[in-house]
């Protein structure tokens, strides 16, 4: 379900002061987050944010067109290397 | 006979059911247009008269998106996701369903007809 509208977006509010801080110093500098699930205010655009993914951090250069996901979107948790098939070993055990 | 929008003209149906034949007007928005025009929606497509079709036109061309506009819209939208990167992205990239649902079994609309294991050795 969305989020109340009344609320009004979740921004992680550690992160959030960081980035103005950076801002006001108009400095650009690679912030280490776990915050995955605060959404991408328009500040942060023009930054780099490194996202935890669960074992490290994914740096991810916030563009306009990111604003308003979430962070977690751009830092896949899963690997997928697909499966057996073509050649790679006798994949034809089970059916 | 009637041509609204492009290329469409289903004849012998109600106007109400005849105008979903467009791509982006479904049952209720086809209602709406009737509503918004006087057209009684349980008339047959073919006997419209041309100021009742030219009515409709021009409310689906000033208020509706549709057919092509639409269709280039969606894939806009689409590709703004994959172009940014994001899980949601990732997902249409790789033709996996995009909003959560389980992928262990079923999932067969976006991922395509059964791929077995073992029948592509080699």
């Amino acid at each position: 379900m969305a989020r109340s509208l009344k609320k009004g977006p979740y921004i992680d509010q550690k992160l959030f002061q960081k980035i103005e801080k950076l801002n006001e110093q108009n400095q650009k500098k690679v912030i280490k987050t776990w915050a995955r699930r605060s959404t991408i205010p328009p500040e942060f655009v023009g930054h780099t944010i490194a996202v935890h993914n669960g074992i490290k951090f994914i740096p991810i250069y916030i563009t306009e067109n990111m604003v308003g996901h979430k962070l977690g979107e751009f830092a896949p948790t899963r690997t997928y290397r697909g499966h057996a098939g073509k050649s790679e070993r006798s994949s034809r055990v089970r059916k | 006979m009637a041509r609204i929008v492009g290329v469409d003209l289903p004849k012998n149906k109600p106007i109400g059911i005849a105008l979903t034949y467009i791509f982006g007007i479904g049952r209720s928005s086809a209602q709406k247009i009737c509503e918004v025009t006087g057209v009684d929606p349980m008339i047959r497509t073919h006997q419209l008269t041309d100021d009742q079709i030219r009515a409709i036109r021009t409310e689906i061309q000033q208020n509706y998106k549709v057919e092509g506009a639409l269709k280039t819209e969606i894939n806009m939208n689409i590709k703004r996701l994959i172009d940014i990167n994001c899980y949601r992205g990732i997902r249409h990239k790789m033709g996996l369903p995009v909003r959560g649902q389980r992928t262990r079994t079923n999932a067969r609309t976006r991922k395509g007809r059964r791929r077995g294991i073992g029948g592509r050795k080699k």
